[in-house]
Formats: C-alpha cells, sequence, structure tokens
C-alpha cells in the first residue's frame, strides 16, 4: 500500500492518547486497591489534557484522509458491518468520556474510578475497531492477522504509558518508578509483538498470484501492458514506489527509534530520575512510531499489483 | 434472484479497447457526471476509468498466447467492498445483484478500493468519490430504448462480441450457456467473493482427422476419375457412373 500520513498520524496519535487513559485508570485502580501512593489530581487533569489533544489532532488528521471530509457524519451509518464506521461512533464517545474522567478529577466530583473504567473500557473498543479496520481485510495478508491487534494495542499502550511517566516526572510525582517500569515492559512486549509480525510477514506466501488473477494456468505469464501509459489510481493508492531497501532502512529505524532507544532511555531517565531524558525518550518513540506505521501500510501487498506489473 | 453478468471470452478478445472507450463515452456523458481526466494530451495522462484491457503474455518463445484481459468490477456475488463502507455508499442491488456507489453518501475514504482484491475501483481526483462499473445501470434499465439496446455500453461496442451480458442466475440465458458450455471460470477465487463475472478460456482450435475421413468410404473399390455418364433415362449408380 502506498502510506498516507493522515492515516499514520491518525493511528499513532489515538494510540498514545488511548495509552494515556488507560495508564491513568490503572494509576487509579492500583491507588483504589492501595497498591500505590495517590498522585494529585493533576496528574490525571494533565493527562486527560493531554490524551484529549492527541486524539484530537488524530482525529483532525484523519479528516484530510476523506475526499469529502464534511460528509464524515454520515460514517457513523453502517456500524453493523463496518469496523472503520465502528472506529466513528467509538473514537468521540472515548474522547468523550476522557474528558469527563479529566474534568471529575479537576472538580472533585465522586465516583473517578468508575468514569475511569468506563474510559478504559471505550478505549480498549477503540483499539479493537482501529486494528479491525486493517486485520478484517482478508487478502492483505500481512495485516489479516491477531498480531495486529496485538500490536496496535501494545504500541498504542506503550507510548501512552511512556508519556504518563513523562508526565508524571515533569509534575514531579511519586509514581514516576512504578508508571516508568510499566512503560518499559509494555515497550518491550510491543518490541516482541512488533518483532512476531515482522517474522511472521516475511514467511507469508502470497494466495493470489498471476495465475489465479487472470485465470491461465501456465507458470510463465508475463504482462505486456497494464492497458495505459500513464498513471492511475490503481497505480498510485496501492504502491509505495520505493525499493526494497528503503524499507529495510524504514524497518530497522523502526526497530531502533521506536522501541529499544525509547527503552533506553527510559531505562537511563528512572536511574538518574531526569525528565529530560523521558521527554527525549517519547519524543524519540513517536518518531519511531510513525515510522513503524509507514512501515506497516508500505509493507502490505495488495493483490490488485499483480495486474499492474508493466506498462506497456 | 437475478445477478446480471458479463461473461468475458478471452478466446475472441482482441484487445482492441473498443469497450475501454465506449464505456468512457457513456459513463462521462451521463447524468451521474463526468469521469475526470488529467492532463490527458500531456506527459502524464491520468482519468477515472471503469474498464481497462490489459496484455499477458503466456509461455516462453515460440510457443506464446497474446491474452488480452479485459478487467472492470466483477459485481461479486459476495462483493468484500460493501460491508466495509462505513456510509452505506457502496451497496449491492437486491433485485439486480449490480455492486453500486451512491455518489452523494460516499466521502471518498478508499476503504472500499482497499478491500477490493481485483483493483476495479477508482477515487476521481476531482468529484473525489468512488467510482466504478455499474453496468451501466442508466442502459440496461432504460426503457425508451429498444430492447436490443438495453445493454451495457462495452457489450454493444465489442467488435468480436466477446463480450455476452446477462442474468447468471438464469440458467437458460445466453451467459450461463457459456459458463457451463465453455468452461467459464471466476478470477482469484480463493478469497471466495463468488465474482458475478465470468470468463471463458483460451480454446486452442485443432481439426480433428480421424484416419478414416482420409479415405472416402463411399468408394469400396477405390475407383477415382471419371466414370461413363449415364444416359439420359438410365439410373446414376455412386461408383459405377458419373454426372
Amino acid at each position: 500500500m502506498n502510506p498516507a500520513f493522515s492515516v499514520i498520524f491518525l493511528t499513532t496519535l489515538i494510540g498514545a492518547g488511548q495509552g494515556l487513559v488507560l495508564g491513568l485508570f490503572v494509576v487509579e485502580a492500583r491507588v483504589a486497591a492501595e497498591l500505590l501512593a495517590a498522585p494529585s489530581a493533576m496528574l490525571y487533569v494533565a493527562g486527560c489534557g493531554v490524551a484529549l489533544l492527541l486524539l484530537a489532532a488524530g482525529l483532525l488528521a484523519s479528516f484530510f484522509h476523506l475526499g469529502h471530509p464534511e460528509r464524515a457524519w454520515r460514517a457513523a451509518a453502517m456500524w453493523r458491518t463496518s469496523w472503520l464506521s465502528r472506529e466513528v461512533i467509538v473514537l468521540p464517545a472515548f474522547m468523550a468520556a476522557a474528558a469527563v474522567y479529566g474534568w471529575a478529577h479537576w472538580q472533585g466530583v465522586p465516583g473517578t474510578l468508575w468514569i475511569g473504567g468506563l474510559a478504559a473500557a471505550l478505549c480498549l473498543a477503540l483499539f479493537l475497531c482501529t486494528a479491525m479496520i486493517y486485520a478484517c481485510i482478508r487478502f492483505l495478508q500481512e495485516w489479516a492477522t491477531p498480531l495486529t491487534l496485538v500490536n496496535f494495542t501494545l504500541i498504542g499502550c506503550a507510548s501512552g504509558v511512556l508519556l504518563l511517566t513523562a508526565l508524571a516526572a515533569a509534575l514531579d510525582e511519586p509514581l514516576v518508578e512504578a508508571v516508568g517500569t510499566w512503560a518499559m515492559l509494555l515497550t518491550a512486549a510491543a518490541l516482541i509483538g512488533r518483532t512476531a509480525a515482522l517474522w511472521r510477514n516475511a514467511r507469508l506466501k502470497p494466495r493470489s498470484t498471476l495465475q489465479t488473477a487472470i485465470g491461465v494456468k501456465h507458470p510463465r505469464i508475463v504482462q505486456k501492458a497494464q492497458g495505459f501509459m500513464g498513471g492511475s489510481f490503481n497505480t498510485r493508492e496501492f504502491f509505495h514506489g520505493r525499493g526494497p531497501g528503503t524499507l529495510r532502512a524504514v524497518k530497522w529505524l523502526f526497530i531502533v527509534a521506536g522501541f529499544v532507544l525509547p527503552l533506553l532511555l527510559l531505562a537511563g531517565g528512572l536511574a538518574v530520575s531526569s525528565p529530560l531524558l523521558l521527554w527525549l525518550a517519547v519524543l524519540l518513540q513517536f518518531g519511531g512510531l510513525t515510522a513503524e506505521r509507514w512501515f506497516f501500510f508500505a509493507q502490505a501487498n495488495h493483490p490488485q499489483n499483480l495486474y499492474y506489473q508493466a506498462v506497456s | 434472484m437475478t445477478q446480471l453478468a458479463l461473461v468475458i471470452d478471452l478466446n475472441v478478445c482482441v484487445g482492441c479497447h473498443a469497450c475501454v472507450t465506449s464505456c468512457k463515452e457513456w459513463n462521462t456523458s451521463g447524468e451521474a457526471g463526468f469521469m475526470s481526466d488529467d492532463k490527458p494530451y500531456d506527459r502524464d495522462p491520468t482519468g477515472t476509468f471503469f474498464n481497462r484491457v490489459q496484455t499477458f503474455e503466456v509461455g516462453e518463445f515460440p510457443n506464446t498466447q497474446t491474452v488480452h484481459f479485459p478487467k472492470s468490477c466483477l459485481h461479486c456475488e459476495d462483493p468484500p467492498c460493501v460491508p466495509v463502507c462505513p456510509t452505506g455508499a457502496s451497496y449491492k442491488r437486491p433485485e439486480d445483484g449490480i455492486v453500486l456507489v451512491d455518489y452523494d453518501k460516499c466521502i471518498g475514504c478508499k476503504y472500499c478500493s482497499w478491500a477490493c482484491p481485483y483493483g476495479v475501483r477508482e477515487l476521481d481526483e476531482h468529484q473525489k468519490v468512488m467510482k466504478k462499473c455499474t453496468l451501466c445501470v442508466d442502459r440496461i434499465t432504460d426503457t425508451k430504448l429498444p430492447e436490443a439496446e438495453r445493454k451495457p455500453a462495452c457489450v454493444l461496442a465489442c467488435p468480436t462480441s466477446a463480450r455476452l451480458y446477462g442474468d447468471i442466475h438464469d440458467e437458460e440465458s445466453v451467459v450461463s450457456k457459456a459458463i457451463r458450455e465453455a468452461a467459464g471460470y471466476t478470477l482469484m477465487p480463493e478469497w471466495g467473493t463468488q465474482p458475478a463475472n465470468h470468463y471463458l478460456p483460451r480454446r486452442k482450435t485443432e481439426m480433428r482427422i480421424h484416419e478414416d475421413e482420409l479415405e472416402r468410404a463411399d468408394n469400396p473399390l477405390k475407383i477415382d476419375g471419371r466414370k461413363p455418364k449415364p444416359g439420359l433415362r438410365d439410373p446414376s449408380l455412386d461408383d459405377v457412373t458419373s454426372w
């Protein structure tokens, strides 16, 4: 596929926002269970505020993907069949829940844990919807795996909880250490999940071939003309137009910048309790995860490309 | 139930692109609006098309076959592009099985084009909605046209009659007979989309001559050449007389 930056920013930004709110809820749940010292209400308010900013930015980015953004409201119609439609419904609902969660902490309203629980449930539903948009297309074999769902969730949680760690450090909260450990565990888990997906996809055997595409059972078929000399939607939308070298470079870039270096910076930042290192980790990871999402799209090989192998 | 479809005979298609141009001509002039073109006479032309003819070479020289392969929406019986549409703009008509896009509802998110393994949906770069073959739905349902012209433009344009049109659920239709009798097949059956459009394979035309056909079976005496002409009133007799 040809990666679209609107969708890359949508999925990475809302993933981080979701992980942040989920992290806040886990903090509150553990505080309620007296496993963690209570942070100030400011952490929840700031966390929800930052999460809302990320979610709003992601939502804004998604509009750039549409040919008719003014009709976007129609996208809520087909929630019975379409994961995209479900995402369109769950995303604003989650944003509303996150806003109420932050507001409740700000105003000191009782029952914040229940609001947080609702937000967390919507957060998980949103991870499911976003990932299933890609995982449900059965012939995009690189995406059609439960690993897509696992990785969208783990990567979102890792980036969100790392951001929560940096926020907690900036606010001088006592729970930096604990949240930072979660962030490290989540980043490591995300790295394992992503590596598993890379391993799986490197061994994929395409089910569609030129033989099944045109229905001629001969081992040697060569395309001589695709029907037109210039470009078309088919040649623009489904291929990134870069060589395998670029793909390899981006792969190593996201493994290092998205997972390994943030992990090291996080460990260092926690060891010397330096918020600067933590914020550096956040920024580096955001760049790395943008590359990760670019690679996610670029790696998917659409079977329609079989029909567009030669201009003439 | 009705499922309208095209059956394309690859044995007959000569790759003249008449179906491509007639499709564009008919559908760019219709009520649904133009199919945009950019730089049609410039270096990098691009535009919206519902139908394309591609060419493949099968085999190795000198034993090669050139296969001209027209490709348009296959109007799948289980279309993967329809359930993914978030607005319901993409739909399959229950009455005749045509897969259509409601241009007034489409938000141009391109998700349906991702969900089509055949690459037959195109985003119009100016109207910003998804477009695809409609099976000339405005032609085939137009009762003002004579019955014989209520067919897709590509079918009417094809000079070799390589394109057949009809209801594949009616087993007596011309398309059902062609699929049944000429081994019609579907594209990428591995994804279970059940395309309505079928293709008829290339067939090698061979003369089948049996040994006894090389000899005149009605000449047991092996007498060739002219025989004596019988008299005007005499009966004629094979192998004995000539006219």
